[in-house]
């Protein structure tokens, strides 16, 4: 039956938009805007008691890892569809590896953290 | 008496004669309640006789006379010349197909895909006639009636960019019509369609645009055919994946 | 499964252009729709970094800080916010479309589910934002 690897990256392509329809734009507002602009107070002390618990390492990485593999999928098929069609393998190889190099680097930096 | 007129810009190609299409241009009288199909069928009766295109129903249930009409796929037959004033109006073969004369396209490849698709009921064992018919309930109806309005007029593949990039793509009517099947409680033909819908150039290659169901002149909603044909497809796939002792290949 | 036609001598075979998508607006839309997902990659390396940043120190943290309220930074990311936003409604949308959910034999309307979604979406933001209010 899996003579393609095709719905394994949808599967993961849609659960990293859910993931990023629900969670990415409060976290942006908070952490990419309220928190710089000083709107609502994070010292660096806040932030890595919060980054030490394990259940919050498993939501950040849930958060930060999965819409990885949705700008994968998109990505992908935005360049084929751009014209680079032809280079369809190649672009996955490409896509979907820097997710999975992305996975590595946040599960080592959360763990780390 | 002067009579007011709209100008065509109407695609003319023949093998031989031509190399690619180009563009002519004629002037039509205006009517009020005249539609493009009318313009060219009076180009082809008073002015240029050999101007090719296909129509028959001219009420939009044949899906014969699909054409670019200033770059969007339509019915001609339900494409008015009042929507389109001052003009002129451009009228060009379905995109995305290969053009066989003037306005005239191969429809080969859809039909093929057709075909493969197998859009017909499949039963394990056909019911005697004496067993009586298959009843179904108004749900059960529902549950696949919107996608058996197709007309097969491809208007859709015109509008599908992915399509025009990758001709092996299974494509809308295609799907929306294999899902037609698959929903309808009569039929237990699933496992037979389901691997056109899962191969990589069957519902995959879809990045859900969406310009096809824009574009149907039916209301099928292909898109949302590919969509759940696309689920219905990767939870097969998981379930193989994560059980593969599984029973039946592939279940509604 | 799908071989190719060979192609027939006489026929004109058309090409689609490269610009195919800024033809129609539904096209520009769909374009804009998943280049959302670029704006949402590097929201999300930036707050990876912010992860990191948070374990090297007070003056690593106050400089990255620095850095994200310059105007540059805070323009991207009013950017990027309107393009997760997008993608948050085009997404609950498509799944009105893409889930058909079947209660007994009744199917209910596309319009709840997408409202379903939405009213998730509202709730989680909400006591998330909550949550950050409160601990600051």
């Amino acid at each position: 039956m899996a003579r393609t690897t095709e719905p394994l990256w949808w599967l993961l392509f849609s659960v990293g938009g859910v993931v990023a329809a629900i969670l990415v734009p409060v976290h942006l507002f908070v952490h990419a805007l309220a928190v710089p602009l000083g709107w609502i107070p994070m010292s660096q002390a806040s932030m890595a008691a919060l980054v030490a618990h394990p259940l919050v390492k498993l939501y950040l990485f849930v958060l930060i890892a999965l819409p990885l593999y949705h700008w994968a999928h998109r990505f992908r098929f935005v360049l084929e569809d751009l014209g680079l069609h032809g280079l369809r393998t190649l672009l996955a190889v490409l896509c979907y590896g820097a997710a999975i190099v992305g996975t590595v680097v946040t599960a080592w930096v959360l763990l780390a953290a | 008496m002067s009579r007011e007129t709209i100008t065509l810009e109407v695609t003319r190609y023949a093998a031989g004669q031509d190399r690619e299409p180009r563009l002519e241009s004629f002037t039509v009288p205006y009517q009020e309640d005249w539609v493009v199909l009318d313009a060219l069928n009076y180009i082809k009766d008073q002015v240029d006789g050999s101007l090719s295109f296909r129509w028959s129903c001219r009420m939009g249930v044949c899906g014969s006379c699909g054409m670019m009409v200033n770059g969007v796929p339509r019915l001609t037959c339900a494409a008015f010349l009042r929507d389109h004033r001052p003009g002129p109006i451009r009228v060009e073969p379905l995109a995305n197909f290969p053009v066989i004369r003037d306005l005239v396209i191969s429809m080969d490849d859809f039909m093929d895909k057709l075909r493969r698709v197998k859009p017909w009921i499949i039963r394990d064992a056909e019911r005697p006639v004496a067993e009586g018919e298959y009843r179904q309930s108004p749900a059960q109806l529902d549950a696949f009636k919107q996608f058996s309005m197709c007309i097969n007029c491809v208007l859709c593949y015109a509008a599908c960019p992915v399509y025009g990039i990758e001709p092996l793509f299974l494509g809308p009517a295609a799907t929306a019509l294999a899902h037609r099947y698959n929903m309808d409680s009569r039929d237990e033909g699933y496992r037979f369609r389901a691997p056109v819908i899962a191969d990589s150039v069957g519902v995959w290659e879809c990045t859900f645009i969406g310009e096809c169901s824009v574009v149907c002149p039916k209301g099928v909603d292909p898109a949302a055919a590919i969509q759940r044909s696309k689920l219905a497809s990767a939870t097969d796939w998981a379930r193989s994946v994560l059980m593969p002792w599984g029973g039946r290949g592939g279940d509604r | 499964m799908a071989a190719p036609t060979p192609p027939r001598p006489g026929l004109y075979y058309p090409k689609l252009p490269a610009t195919w998508w800024l033809k129609r607006p539904g096209y520009v839309r769909f374009m804009l729709r998943e280049i959302t997902s670029v704006f949402i990659a590097i929201f999300l390396v930036v707050l990876l970094v912010q992860i990191r940043r948070a374990g090297q120190g007070p003056e690593a943290w106050a400089a990255l800080l620095g850095t994200l309220a310059s105007p540059g930074w805070i323009v991207f990311h009013v950017v990027a916010l309107a393009f997760a936003i997008y993608h948050s409604i085009t997404w609950f949308q498509a799944t009105g479309v893409v889930q058909v959910v079947r209660l007994g034999e009744r199917t209910l309307p596309a319009a709840l589910v997408v409202g379903g979604a939405f009213a998730g979406w509202i709730v989680a933001s909400a006591v998330i934002l909550a949550f950050f209010v409160a601990r600051g």
